[in-house]
């Protein structure tokens, strides 16, 4: 069967500079939830920009291909690259702060796209918007469809945003590390709330995440990434038992109760390191030659 | 704070400015050399006709003196009777004022839809050639001021290829006994569009003259201001959904973006009306900048006044305009 998701040896660099994304291959079948762990820069979001088409203008995909649904996105022209994303793909953000239209209403945010992109009747795509904002648990659907977003809570946004995200019945969400802008308290309701909505719609799931104990909860495999390296892609279980790298190991490790409230700092030990980033040079060199 | 207090606390300051800027032109246009008496002395007339003249103009008062007689007037809708033209100067001033208005107007929406298409144009196609194109051609319509926008214009499109008119506002055969001064409006309402179109050839060459160094500044910061909004998050995520580039620009960035161009397009409109004066000269289009021109060189003091107090009263009026379309442009403004 092919795969929903299928990344081949992508790289992607900086014009003109160095890699950010090194060799990076990775799959996901459809209704698969696959944790995406890694510190800080490792190259987590660059790997879920390339897939939904919104790399930075300074960066550029260098090899490689990405098999949405079978075809390669990279090889379609720019406007038939971004509907196929579109209908398949969905992101779920960050920072739910900064991704709504301060100057637009909620309700249109949301229904916006399958108007215009899939043309639903404005009444049928409110109506599932509705629907979908009772499914994360807000209570006065209808009233917060005619807020705008400086009138509602973190919380409330993210919750919004992913019901967004499921809106149009997408094959893949990726999830940017969708809890860490969050306060603590809202953290745990979010992550119990995305992970209902995959179970319920039988989403396949790209989640990124710093916390192996979110990893553990919510994942069946696991890719980590160090410096744009895939390291390791095991099952979750596997992983837990007897990680597969020396690295991860240490990764565990550091994280002893697989929690990492802070859920930005994996003091990984320098040996570790050292090791890893000799593999991460040796890489690099084999590549440029070529 | 409630939208009426916001409202009253702006009409009152507006008061107080323009009161400031009665007292100031008032005493400057007394202290300035030049004489209006001098101006309009018959050949030999005698101190006796110059001690006759100044009392029946109050020139013969001091200055406080003759600023409350003028102010009491003013507030009773009487701002006094030109000396030049032997009229009183409020109707002078209404009379004129419409035709600066129409030229103003008609620049701006020049300004607006020259620099927002360039804005528009140069984010869709940024990092390409046509981005740096427009870039260029913004530079060069900024460093030529509107003058000479206005001198350049007579020569290419009056002279080497006659296209328009550069001279009046309407031609002289076409009178069509206007009711009002709103000439192109009035045109308009009366669907007497050969007149709207003998009108608009007068006005396109002063009126592109002025808003073309307006229009690069409202396309440079525009796009400006629509580049930085492009990288934000929401619209970030608007380009997953599959919206075309086009429709993510125009829905999702634009209106945040536009913001800061709004504020400045309105301090630049005050220039652009500032710049009528010159350019209504140069096409000798019959409005109030035209008007003031003589009014300087005549030592018209009263009209002056008028005159000055009206582009004052103007340009309140543009920044009040641009304070509440700011409000309903915000939503955060609207609900606070
Ligand atoms: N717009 C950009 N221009 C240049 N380099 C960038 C840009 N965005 C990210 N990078 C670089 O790409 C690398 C990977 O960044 P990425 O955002 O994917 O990291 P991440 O794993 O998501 O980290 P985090 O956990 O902090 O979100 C980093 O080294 C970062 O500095
Ligand atoms: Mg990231």
């Amino acid at each position: 069967m092919t795969a929903l998701l299928e990344i081949e040896n992508l790289s992607v660099a900086l014009k003109n500079g160095p890699r950010l994304l090194r060799s990076v291959s990775l799959r996901l079948d459809r209704g698969e939830v696959r944790g995406l762990v890694g510190e800080s820069g490792a190259g987590k979001s660059m790997i879920g920009k390339a897939v939904l088409g919104i790399l930075p203008r300074s960066a550029e995909v260098v090899e490689g291909r990405i098999l949405l649904e079978g075809t390669d996105i990279l090889t379609l022209p720019p406007a038939e690259r971004r509907r196929r994303i579109g209908r398949i793909a969905a992101l779920i953000p960050q920072d739910p702060l900064t991704a709504l239209n301060p100057s637009h209403r909620i309700g249109p945010q949301i229904t916006d796209r399958l108007v215009d992109i899939l043309g639903w009747k404005r009444e049928k795509a409110e109506a599932r918007a509705l629907e979908l904002l009772a499914e994360v648990n807000i209570s006065a659907p209808a009233r917060v469809m005619r807020n705008y977003p400086h009138e509602l809570s973190g919380g409330m946004r993210q919750r919004i945003l992913i019901a967004s995200a499921f809106a149009a019945e997408p094959a893949l969400i990726i999830a940017d590390e969708p809890t860490t802008a969050l306060d603590v308290t809202v953290q745990k309701q979010i992550l119990k709330i995305i992970a209902g909505m995959q179970a319920r719609h039988g989403t396949a799931l790209l989640f990124v995440t710093h916390d192996l104990g979110v990893v553990s909860k919510v994942c069946q495999s696991l890719s980590v990434l160090y410096a744009g390296k895939v390291l390791e892609d095991t099952q979750v279980a596997d992983f837990f038992r007897a990680p597969g790298h020396a690295y991860s190991a240490a990764l565990l490790a550091a994280t002893p109760k697989y929690t990492d409230p802070e859920g930005s700092l994996m003091p990984v030990g320098p040996e570790v390191l050292a090791a890893v980033q000799a593999e991460v040079d040796a890489a690099d060199r084999e590549w440029r030659h070529v | 704070m409630d939208l009426l207090a916001r409202f009253l606390i702006r009409l009152f300051s507006t008061a107080i400015t323009l009161f400031g800027v009665a007292v100031i032109v008032f005493t400057v246009v007394r202290v300035v050399p030049g004489n209006p008496i001098a101006m309009m002395l018959p050949p030999g007339a005698t101190p006796a006709d110059i001690v006759r003249l100044k009392a029946l103009y109050g020139l013969d008062k001091s200055i406080p003196q003759q600023f409350v007689i003028w102010f009491w007037g003013v507030l009773h809708g009487d701002f006094g009777t030109s000396i030049s033209l032997r009229q009183p100067v409020l109707g002078l001033v209404l009379g004129r004022l419409p035709a600066t208005l129409e030229l103003a107007t008609m620049a701006l929406v020049m300004a607006i839809l020259i620099g927002g298409a360039s804005a528009l144009t140069a984010v869709r196609f940024r990092g390409t050639q046509i981005e740096t194109g427009i870039d260029v051609a913004n530079g060069a319509a900024l460093s030529i001021p509107d003058f000479l926008w206005g001198l350049l214009l007579i020569i290419f499109f009056g002279v080497l290829i006659p296209l328009f008119s550069i001279s009046g506002r309407i031609s002289p055969d076409l009178q069509l006994n206007f009711e009002t001064q709103f000439y192109l409006i009035e045109s308009i309402v009366r669907l007497r569009f050969d007149v709207t179109a003998n009108l608009l050839a007068h006005m396109f060459m002063p009126a592109l003259a002025l808003a073309l160094p307006l229009a690069a500044i409202i396309g440079q910061l525009l796009k400006q201001s629509l580049k930085e909004t492009m990288e934000l998050d929401y619209v970030t995520l608007a380009r997953t959904k599959g919206y075309s580039e086009t429709r993510v620009i125009l829905r999702e960035a634009l209106r945040n973006a536009i913001l800061p161009t709004l504020t400045l397009t309105g301090v630049q409109f005050t220039f652009l009306i500032g710049g009528t004066v010159i350019v209504e000269r140069l096409f000798s289009y019959e409005g109030l900048g035209n008007m003031a021109i003589d009014a300087v060189v005549n030592r018209d003091l009263p009209l002056i006044q008028g005159i000055v107090i009206c582009f004052a009263v103007i340009f309140t009026a543009v920044n009040l305009v641009v304070d509440l379309t700011y409000a309903a442009l915000n939503p955060r403004l609207r609900h606070a």
